[in-house]
């Protein structure tokens, strides 16, 4: 039996390619701060809430008026997973962990794990997140086992 | 609000569809709920068509559709709710005959994802959570959301990898019963976790696949159903919810807070508990969606999801049968269409005209769960006889 052949199709001849370039004047001081291994992020001077990823408005208490706080960066895993089907873009890199760690300030964030085998993750473990100039030679920042 | 049903339903073949454009398979759903509902396009004075886009060349999917369906001049409108597109398209359709502004409406949900490569595909729904915070230097994708939520059920409840694949062999097992799932075979347990790892702990099998696909419905009030059709189907209850875009600044990985309120409200306006319901589609994007939403819905305890399943309670003749029409995970996941197929789904259901895969209606009530990213947007509808 032959199998029948495919439907036809047009293909379009008009490739659209889409760059963003991103507005971080709000956070820039966070950016920067990666590059020297630092984490920074806001606190609202008016309620105290503290936002990471840093946010330059509160949503909370309606205020702009925001404070650049350090943070040590120490956290405890809380999930994770590793990415083997990869999107278009990522496709260059070696399958990676994500994870998801809740700082010892109180705020979660997610980020790259590296330095360790998944087999040997384990929810609950500390982590450290840490600044650093990332292979595309942006800052970014990623956790470490501590 | 007016009392209003679900005078017809329409339902593309789901699947690898390239023997159609966008304008086409849309069509297919809405000549169906026509036909089902004997109303003409003169009879629609507003139509909602959900579509999430960007995979197909059509950049306003709304007037294309209806242009090719001739829809016009109705009043229209376009909805996104990630996933949950079809039930915002079906919402929209809902409050404006619920309101009194028209007496028929028409939701079309569609979507056609097949005509780009995978990996680009797969870059279009990562980047649909928090883009700036979680895509643009982690690439975290759909799976691996899910992924993440997998992990912390495991890790608190013990759920295993043999749970999941359960979920999937199921929703196989119907997907072959029907005409229109993208999937029509039944897989093993054995098959379901020798698959790849797509984001670990999720293997191919555990993932909903990428689908094109189109479902319409057409919503009538009160006075005009009882002259459209002997069977209509009400819409009891309808609850929305929605969530933080990062996974982040959730409250926990181990449900959906959507799902939990949504749900709530969508009882609450309906006046019935869980176990009133008969049959139930859930969004089972991926298998671990599944066992939530079990718990999230309130048709087994939190961390009981997997047992559930163990159990064999959601098939025809359990507890709860859930996903009898295949599920994301077998029938497909259109984006935009699904919201709609899920409610053409529960019509169908409680028509009693669902052929071998019918579930037995005794209180008359169905449940569709139709969730929104990972559980960034919800809705939850409750319908009757």
């Amino acid at each position: 039996m032959t199998k029948a052949p495919p439907p036809p199709t047009l293909k379009s001849a008009r490739t659209l390619t889409l760059t963003y370039e991103i507005p971080i004047s709000k956070t820039n001081k966070f950016w920067e701060g990666l590059k020297e291994n630092k984490i920074f992020t806001t606190r609202c001077k008016k309620c105290g809430e503290l936002y990471f990823p840093p946010s330059g408005d509160c949503p909370s208490c309606l205020s702009a008026e925001m404070d650049w706080v350090e943070i040590s960066g120490e956290a405890e895993l809380e999930t994770f997973t590793q990415i083997f089907v990869r999107p278009a873009t990522f496709t260059k890199y070696e399958p990676y962990i994500v994870a998801i760690g809740r700082l010892k300030e109180g705020v979660r964030t997610l980020a790259w794990l590296t330095g360790i085998k998944r087999e040997d993750m384990r929810v609950g473990m500390k982590i450290k997140l840490v600044g650093k100039v990332g292979p595309e030679g942006t800052p970014t920042y990623e956790f470490v086992p501590l | 609000m007016r009392k209003v049903a679900v005078v017809g339903i329409g339902h593309s073949k789901f699947g690898r569809r390239t023997d159609v454009n966008v304008n086409e398979l849309a069509f297919e759903a809405i000549k169906g709920a026509l036909l089902d509902s004997g109303l003409t396009q003169k009879d629609i004075e507003f139509v909602s068509v959900g579509s999430y886009g960007m995979w197909y060349e059509e950049m306003l999917p709304a007037v294309t559709v209806t242009e090719y369906a001739k829809l016009y001049p109705a009043g229209l409108a376009r909805c996104e709710a990630a996933c949950a597109t079809g039930s915002a398209a079906f919402r929209f359709a809902y409050v404006t005959v619920a309101s009194g502004e028209a007496d028929v409406a028409m939701a079309v949900g569609v979507e056609k994802m097949t005509e780009i490569d995978t990996p680009t595909a797969v870059e279009i729904i990562g980047r649909s959570g928090s883009y700036l915070w979680e895509f643009e230097k982690f690439g975290l994708t759909f799976p691996g959301y899910y992924a993440m939520h997998a992990t912390a059920h495991m890790n608190e409840f013990g759920t295993k990898e043999e749970h999941l694949a359960m979920v999937a062999v199921k929703n196989h097992k119907y997907g072959a019963m029907n005409p229109y799932a993208h999937f029509q075979k039944e897989i093993t347990l054995e098959e379901a976790l020798k698959s790849f790892v797509v984001a670990w702990p999720l293997k191919l099998y555990d993932c909903c696949p990428l689908s094109d696909g189109a479902a319409a419905v057409i919503l009538a009030s009160e006075e005009r159903a009882k002259e459209i059709t002997d069977t209509p189907v009400w819409i009891l209850g309808m609850g929305l919810a929605s969530d933080s875009a990062s996974l982040s600044k959730r409250s926990g990985y181990t449900g959906l807070r959507a799902t939990v309120l949504a749900a709530e409200k969508a009882y609450k306006q309906a006046g019935v508990a869980p176990k009133n319901i008969d049959v139930a589609v859930v969004h089972d994007c991926f298998t671990i969606a599944e066992i939530l939403a079990y718990e999230d819905l309130g048709f087994c305890k939190k961390g009981e999801g997997g047992r559930l399943i163990e159990e064999g309670q959601t098939y025809i003749g359990g507890k709860i049968p859930v996903n009898v029409d295949g599920g994301l995970k077998a029938k497909g996941h259109p984006l935009g269409a699904t919201g709609c197929s899920m409610v053409a789904e529960i019509t169908r259901q409680l028509r009693g005209e669902a052929g071998k895969r019918q579930a037995s209606i005794k209180e008359g009530k169905g449940l569709a769960h139709n969730v929104g990213g990972t559980g960034h947007y919800c809705y939850t509808t409750i319908l009757g006889r």
